[in-house]
């Protein structure tokens, strides 16, 4: 049961305490999509082993989202961060690069604009 | 004969006698027996049958790990199936039944299975029941239930009653042996906070039976109890080991002395910064014709009887073993006064000092022989022995009462593995032990169990303390703390020879003997049965448990799992390692299933949402509809009533006089902000951001993938605010769906939420005398003119606080009127005592349903599952074209959304006018691929409706409102086929003319 430290309030919750909300930084696809785009946006996610960026809202807590970065074999948090960026930032890319410092971002993810 | 001894017994109590009953017979033990040591003091070897051939069985373990005697204990509310004997304390009165047997346990039936055992080989199920496919269902299945399972199932609810409970430590250690003791006074000292749990009900673990450690022991526990910052419990069992350092414990706080109204099982929710599992090691059976014949016992379980409980398994007991650790018990049973007559050893010269010491006390050792077969029935009689390397041709039998055997030890890395830690092989000792480079690891990527003592492969007593004191400190350290080198006596090296891995015996053994060999005593698998399954190609140790059943019983193969795998790899001329184990899974032992519910059953199952009105609906004799975590009234039944003619009669007076419905459940959100319009344009299909101030508009919520998730009025306030009504079932939800899209997409919009859900009570006055009584009540002006449909007004109704809503979902004039909710109860009594003249009635959800169903209005849940869109449901009106977005757009331009070819909303008529069944198919000509008929549409809601006194109904249809008029087949579950005609889906009042006057 993991424990992930909510970066809005401060609390290092209990997995009990969130929700989940599946995989981060996706770019949406509305009127104007391709059938493939949009097929991408809504259904297409990578599973990957290891690193991975994912949403959690501290639902039983401030209720406000967040996102995580975790490593999916092992278990071990990279960062918590705000929700409010559209890809990881250079502080979360230097944590996971402490522990695989060949890590690069997959494709169709930057980090995040300043 | 097994029998109490004179004198001894380390943890019983002889002046205090314990009476219990097995089978119906009155026994006695001591305080301080097992179910199991007071059965053997009773000469009660034989104990239960096994699972699949009904053979006898004896107690073979004296711990967790026993496979053969499991209990049914209790009765009535407290009875219990499968309750090891081995760790059930003994209590006054204690009922104990044995399990499996038809009509006794001396006398078994299912014991001619062992006559058909050739055919009940590994996978048996899988081979033979297979054709005819209708036999499984009338035949074969039946007949297996009934003979499968050990225990019986309890038949009514548990009468005890358990709790959950929190711990938060820096140090967790689990088991309190000698090991577990030193680690947590080496990581207390460091200033840790220890918790230190042991599963039993006495501190030592093993250490008291074979070295002597005992005032080490007591003075350890002293010096514990007295730090502040530690805390011990007894009976309090490791369950498992999860991500991030969640552990969960087993309390068994009544097991030993029930006491009605006190909790019996208490789950531990542990949170530790470091676990150090200090849990021991199991030893495991040698794998020989006959050993599972009650008598045939581990070698040291014989040695924890004699000096734990003072019980002598037997008088003359044969050792076989293939290491030193066994001679323990031999050196042990001459203390006690007991016959030796022979120790089979596995290996040529043991020159060990234990044997040694054996062989100079005048014990015949027979070196390098086996055991070729045990001799009895529901007894061992006698030792049959042959040379190691033969087939099992006897050479000699030796007459006996008890057979010791000794294969070896597997330290319990249960808890080291259940989170991902990897393990190693140790060749010279052949067991796995942890790795500790590649340890389960916590949020920080570093290791958070190790283990100490013999779990930790360090077997011998001084060796397994002195180790358990260092992983005590190592954790201590891994927490930054300082922890110097543990102090207390430096292990002294005990010369033991080295073991002889001894996988089959003897080595060669012959057919007969293999499939007389158990592996898993519990599941009745045998040696054969494993190697026909490597035989049939089975390669993975995961895919052999599962067809085999090997350590898939209620002791998750603690004692035949390693010399299964072993058997396996030899089989599959592999190295152990490289077949590998299976997967540790939690809980360590099975736990209740009431620990885990824990208190939440009965009322504490759930909370219970009540609105402002619930002790009115109470006190007049409602009908109740659970409704989410709400109780809302489904009818009012009155007195001579049945629930079916109050639903009508509600209807009936509602379009007729004057109906109140409790609408408090539903959902009520505040949006606000100088972007809140421009945030609902893009939640709701249609425009909500040129609705004015003052006025309600209907919209429709779809998610992204275009499809329905709620409905519901939203009134605009003030230019910067809007009210949100949802579904009663949709109010946190929606919210949620609201905040996730404003701070993870939107998160530059000007926008604030709250849910005030539960601040409104809200009480829909409806039908024609609405307006009447809201006058009576005065305040406001109510006309038409002033208060028009789909408009709203704030003010003050009969001195209430209100604001007045006229929305309608009945098709009646109505008036929905939300007060504070601590005005909700007082403003429900005034309008039904001013009601009163009028033919004021309350109405409940069921009135709701039909009165919605007889206008074609649609409910969220019903006409929607996840799969429909708004234009299946005809509600084009209500999708904006102008807007160039809105979640679910892009969604619903799919080319299978836009397809003509949909199931689209009708009404429905049946011919007979009968009410067609809920959820039932219209069926299309032809069959589909699975030999079922095609189908063309499906009832939605359906309703016997009171006003037009004729079952309605509204379903989706393909091509549905091309088709009016036509009639279509519903098949019935009744075997009646129900024949109902495409209609408009509005069925009263289709102008509208009665809400809007």
């Amino acid at each position: 049961m993991l424990i992930l430290t909510c970066p809005n309030c401060g609390i290092a919750c209990d997995e009990t305490e969130l929700t989940p909300g599946g995989v981060a930084h996706l770019e949406r696809s509305g009127p104007g999509a391709s059938d493939a785009e949009f097929e991408d946006y809504l259904f297409m996610r990578s599973n990957p082993k290891g690193v991975h960026f994912e949403r959690w809202r501290h639902s039983s807590g401030c209720g406000k989202w967040f996102h995580a970065a975790r490593d999916t074999a092992t278990m071990q948090v990279f960062a918590t961060y705000s929700a409010q960026v559209t890809g990881p930032t250079a502080e979360v890319l230097t944590a996971i690069r402490a522990k695989y410092p060949d890590y690069t971002l997959p494709e169709g993810l930057k980090e995040a604009r300043p | 004969m097994s029998q109490r001894l004179a004198t001894g017994g380390r943890l019983i109590d002889r002046s205090q006698p314990r009476s219990f009953t097995f089978n119906g017979k009155t026994l006695q033990g001591y305080a301080g027996d097992t179910l199991a040591s007071a059965l053997l003091g009773a000469d009660q070897m034989l104990v239960g049958r096994s699972f699949k051939y009904h053979r006898p069985r004896g107690v073979v373990a004296s711990g967790a790990e026993e496979p053969n005697a499991l209990m049914n204990m209790g009765e009535g509310e407290l009875f219990e199936p499968n309750q090891r004997a081995t760790t059930t304390e003994l209590f006054e009165g204690l009922i104990a039944r044995s399990q499996n047997h038809w009509p006794s346990l001396d006398y078994d039936i299912g014991a001619l299975n062992q006559l058909a055992a050739p055919f009940f080989s590994a996978g048996f199920y899988y081979k033979t029941f297979i054709h005819p496919r209708a036999a499984w269902k009338h035949l074969f299945e039946p007949f297996i239930r009934k003979s499968a399972g050990l225990g019986q199932a309890p038949k009514g609810a548990d009468g005890d009653i358990y709790e959950h409970y929190y711990a938060h430590v820096d140090v967790l250690v689990i088991g309190g042996g000698i090991a577990g003791l030193r680690a947590a006074h080496a990581a207390a000292s460091a200033g840790a906070r220890v918790l230190v749990i042991e599963q039993s009900a006495t501190w030592g673990g093993r250490a008291p039976v074979d070295d002597d450690f005992a005032s080490e022991i007591n003075a350890l526990v002293a010096e514990l109890a007295a730090m502040d910052d530690v805390q011990m419990r007894l009976r309090l069992m490791g369950a498992g080991v999860y991500d991030h350092g969640f552990v969960t414990g087993y309390e068994r706080l009544r097991d030993h002395a029930p006491k009605p109204g006190a909790p019996r099982h208490r789950l531990w929710k542990i949170r530790a910064q470091q676990v150090v599992s200090c849990t021991g090691a199991i030893e495991r059976p040698l794998s020989f014709a006959g050993n599972d014949r009650p008598g045939v016992m581990l070698a040291s379980a014989m040695r924890d009887y004699v000096v734990n409980h003072a019980v002598a398994p037997g008088q003359r007991t044969v050792l076989v073993t293939n290491n030193d650790d066994g001679y323990r018990t031999v050196l042990c049973l001459l203390d006690h006064g007991l016959e030796v007559p022979l120790v089979i050893d596995a290996r040529r010269n043991p020159e060990g000092t234990l044997a040694a010491k054996a062989r100079a006390r005048g014990v015949t050792i027979r070196d390098g022989y086996a055991a070729a077969g045990v001799r009895g029935t529901k007894r061992v009689t006698g030792i049959e022995i042959c040379p190691i390397e033969g087939s099992g041709g006897a050479v000699d039998t030796v007459e006996c009462d008890a057979v010791a055997m000794s294969g070896g030890w597997s330290p319990v890395v249960h808890f080291y593995s259940h989170c991902g830690g990897k393990l190693l092989w140790d060749e010279a000792g052949a067991f796995f032990y942890p790795d500790a480079a590649k340890p389960p690891l916590n949020q920080s990527g570093a290791g958070f169990v190790r283990c100490g003592g013999a779990a930790n492969g360090a077997l011998q007593g001084a060796e397994a303390a002195q180790c358990g004191g260092q992983a005590g400190a190592e954790a201590a350290r891994a927490l930054g703390l300082t922890a110097p080198v543990p102090s207390g006596p430096a292990p002294e090296p005990q010369a033991e020879a080295p073991l002889m891995p001894v996988w089959v015996m003897p080595l060669n053994a012959d057919y007969h003997r293999r499939s007389h060999t158990w592996l898993d005593f519990q599941n009745d698998v045998k040696l054969s049965d494993v190697q026909l399954a490597a035989r049939e190609g089975y390669e993975s140790v995961e895919h052999t448990k599962r067809y085999t059943t090997l350590g898939m019983a209620t002791d998750q193969g603690k004692l035949s799992n390693i010399n299964g795998l072993a058997v396996l790899s030899d089989a599959l001329d592999a190295s152990i390692p490289q077949v590998g184990t299976t997967t540790f899974r939690p809980p360590y032992t099975p736990i209740s299933l009431g620990s885990i519910a824990g208190e939440a059953r009965g009322d504490t199952f759930q909370p219970l949402r009540r609105t402002p009105m619930h002790d009115w609906h109470e006190a007049n004799g409602v009908h109740w509809e659970p409704v989410g975590h709400w109780r809302r009234p489904y009818a009012y039944p009155r007195s001579g009533e049945t629930v079916e003619q109050a639903v009508h009669r509600e209807v009936k007076n509602t379009r007729e006089a004057l109906g109140l419905l409790d609408a408090s459940t539903l959902g009520k959100i505040l949006v606000t902000g100088p972007d809140a319009g421009k945030f609902l344009d893009m939640l709701y299909t249609n425009m909500m951001s040129s609705l004015k101030p003052g006025r309600c508009r209907y919209g429709l919520m779809c998610n992204e993938n275009g499809f329905l998730m709620d409905d519901g009025v939203v009134a605009r306030l003030d230019e910067n605010s809007f009210l949100v009504h949802t579904t009663s079932g949709g109010a946190e939800h929606i919210h949620a769906h609201m905040e996730d899209w404003l701070q993870c997409e939107w998160w530059d919009w000007q926008v604030h939420t709250v849910n005030l859900t539960e601040e409104y009570a809200q009480i829909a006055v409806v039908g024609p005398h609405a307006r009447k009584l809201l006058e009576k009540l005065g305040g406001m002006d109510f006309s038409a003119e002033n208060l028009p449909f789909m408009g709203w007004a704030e003010g003050q109704i009969g001195g209430f606080d209100t604001r007045v809503f006229r929305i309608s979902f009945s098709g009646e004039l109505s008036f929905e009127v939300a007060v504070p909710a601590a005005q909700g109860a007082a403003f429900w009594d005034r309008l039904v005592k001013e009601g009163a003249d009028l033919g004021l009635m309350p109405y409940g959800t069921e009135a709701l349903h039909i009165l919605r169903a007889e206008k074609g209005f649609i409910m969220i849940g019903d006409e929607t599952d996840g799969t429909v869109i708004p234009q299946d449901l005809g509600l084009h009106w209500a999708i904006s074209k102008k807007k160039t977005d809105y979640l679910g757009k892009r969604a619903q331009e799919r080319p299978h959304m836009t397809d003509p070819a949909r199931w689209k909303l009708v009404g429905l008529e049946t011919i007979s006018g009968a009410v067609l069944p809920d959820g039932a198919y219209a069926t299309a000509p032809g069959y589909n691929a699975n030999d079922q008929r095609n189908t063309q549409g499906r009832v939605t809601s359906t309703y016997y409706s009171p006003t037009l006194e004729r079952g309605i109904a509204m379903g989706l249809v393909l091509n549905g409102p091309d088709r009016m008029g036509e009639v279509l087949n519903f098949p019935g579950t009744n075997g009646q086929i129900y024949r109902a005609r495409i209609v408009d889906p509005v069925f009263y009042d289709k102008e509208g003319a009665k809400q809007n006057v």
